[in-house]
């Protein structure tokens, strides 16, 4: 069983049965790698945010560094309105990176590894934003789905896309997440096992081959939460500026 | 790109694997959907905890420490700015000042020579004078003794003449005679020596 790839992503209670009502809301490994990432950032922010000296030193600077990271994100993509939903792209961004980093140590379990957090994550962005753009627009938000500039014989046709596409937002963002998260982790097991099979005479070549992967995931780790929060604030974008 | 293309085909296999054998083992965890409840609420609590925190009371000092930060070194940039100024006042200050006392030394020495000359001035027209003064009394004195010296020296010609002759022949000529003589002799010799 457990040299199965996929069985790295079994979720099982910790301690008792919690139920709430009918539903069954245990506390799982998953549970508690949400909140060991949310307990590591806290931590990490607040030691970093506590000294005020003109010279930071190094939890200072990573916290500073990282707030002016998503604030230029935030500024460069959605504008300057985008400033109040700062805090929450900063959580969401640190959340991911947390998790996904968190998963990365041998024999963690990876929060975003789970469609339905991520997709919970992305299904709340997706819902956020559409509220955003109709209270800032009104049903003038709907233009969104009217390009300008399109010959009136294509304008069914785009719109159809353009809704279709609106819609599939939460799915792409959530699997894009999901899924990297997946391969990634099912291929370094896979090659794991690889080294295990092959023994002390083969098992080099996927042993070289899985520190390739770690690095590899390493990054891919860090790049799945930027995408993750830069394509919230795109999203978040339209939703403010409406220029389509 | 084709690692992309690889995990969808994957995922669909298992997804179609799970939905057509989901109460089996070895399918996709992910989509079992025991635990979907428990997950969603823990990152419901979770997330929101984080979020609140981080709202509330981590950035907010984040983005304080940045602001003074960023005061306290235009400040500084401030007050770097008033120091050079002053600087570059005082600087000028000294460069005035150095300006005018050069003008000063320069007024103070061409003073000092003006007086000097005139003073060598005022000495040299008086030497010049005095030197006037008597090189025209010498001359005159001189032009007198030109004029004396001419009867003095006939005079004494015709004396010495006189006895010469005495001396010669023992006898006693007129004075007047040699007298005559001696001046003719003479008005030949200047006449000679306007000649020459």
């Amino acid at each position: 069983m457990a040299s199965n790839p996929m069985y790295q992503f079994n979720v099982y209670r910790i301690g008792p049965e919690i139920k709430l009502g009918s539903v069954d809301i245990s506390f799982t490994n998953a549970s508690l790698f949400m909140v060991i990432s949310s307990l590591a950032i806290l931590i990490i922010f607040n030691l970093g945010a506590k000294k005020k000296t003109l010279i930071p030193d190094k939890l200072q600077l990573l916290s500073e560094l990282s707030y002016s990271f998503v604030a230029k994100m935030i500024s460069d993509t959605a504008g300057s309105k985008a400033k109040p939903y700062f805090s929450f792209i900063f959580s969401l961004f640190m959340f991911v990176l947390f998790c996904n980093m968190f998963g990365m140590i041998p024999y963690a379990f990876t929060v975003t590894s789970h469609i339905i957090v991520t997709f919970m994550l992305a299904a709340f962005i997706f819902v956020g934003v559409t509220i955003i753009g109709f209270m800032k627009h009104g049903l003038g938000y709907l233009k969104l789905f009217v390009p300008s500039g399109v010959p009136m014989v294509l304008l069914p046709l785009i719109v159809v896309i353009e809704i279709i596409s609106y819609l599939s937002r939460p799915i792409s963002l959530s699997v894009r997440l999901f899924a990297n998260m997946m391969a990634g982790h099912t291929m370094m097991k896979v090659f794991g096992g690889f080294v295990i099979s092959l023994g002390i005479v083969g098992g080099w070549l996927p042993l070289s081959f899985s520190v390739a992967l770690t690095g590899l995931e390493i990054l891919v780790a860090f790049l799945q939460a930027y995408v993750f929060a830069i394509l919230t604030c795109i999203y978040l974008n339209d939703a403010l500026n409406l220029h389509h | 790109m084709l690692k992309k293309i690889i995990i969808s085909i994957f995922i669909t296999c298992f997804a179609c694997v799970n939905l057509v054998f989901a109460a089996e083992s070895g399918g996709m965890p992910q989509l079992n959907p025991e635990f979907w409840i428990s997950q969603i609420f823990w990152l419901i609590i979770t997330f929101g905890i984080l979020f609140i925190v981080l709202t509330k009371v981590i950035l907010p000092k984040i983005s304080d420490n940045l602001e003074t930060r960023k005061s306290q070194i235009l400040e500084n940039i401030e007050t770097a700015d008033r120091q050079k100024e002053e600087s570059q006042k005082k600087i000028d200050e000294y460069e005035k000042i150095i300006l005018d006392s050069k003008v000063k030394a320069k007024n103070y020495f061409n003073q000092a020579r003006e007086k000097i000359l005139e003073d060598i001035n005022k000495k040299r027209n008086a030497l010049e004078k005095d030197l006037d003064e008597e090189i025209s009394s010498v001359e005159n004195e001189l032009s007198e003794f030109r004029k004396k010296s001419g009867e003095k020296i006939n005079k004494i010609a015709a004396e010495t003449s006189a006895e010469l002759i005495k001396e010669l022949i023992g006898e006693e000529v007129n004075s007047s005679s040699i007298a005559a003589i001696v001046e003719d002799q003479a008005k030949l010799n200047k006449e000679r020596k306007d000649v020459i």
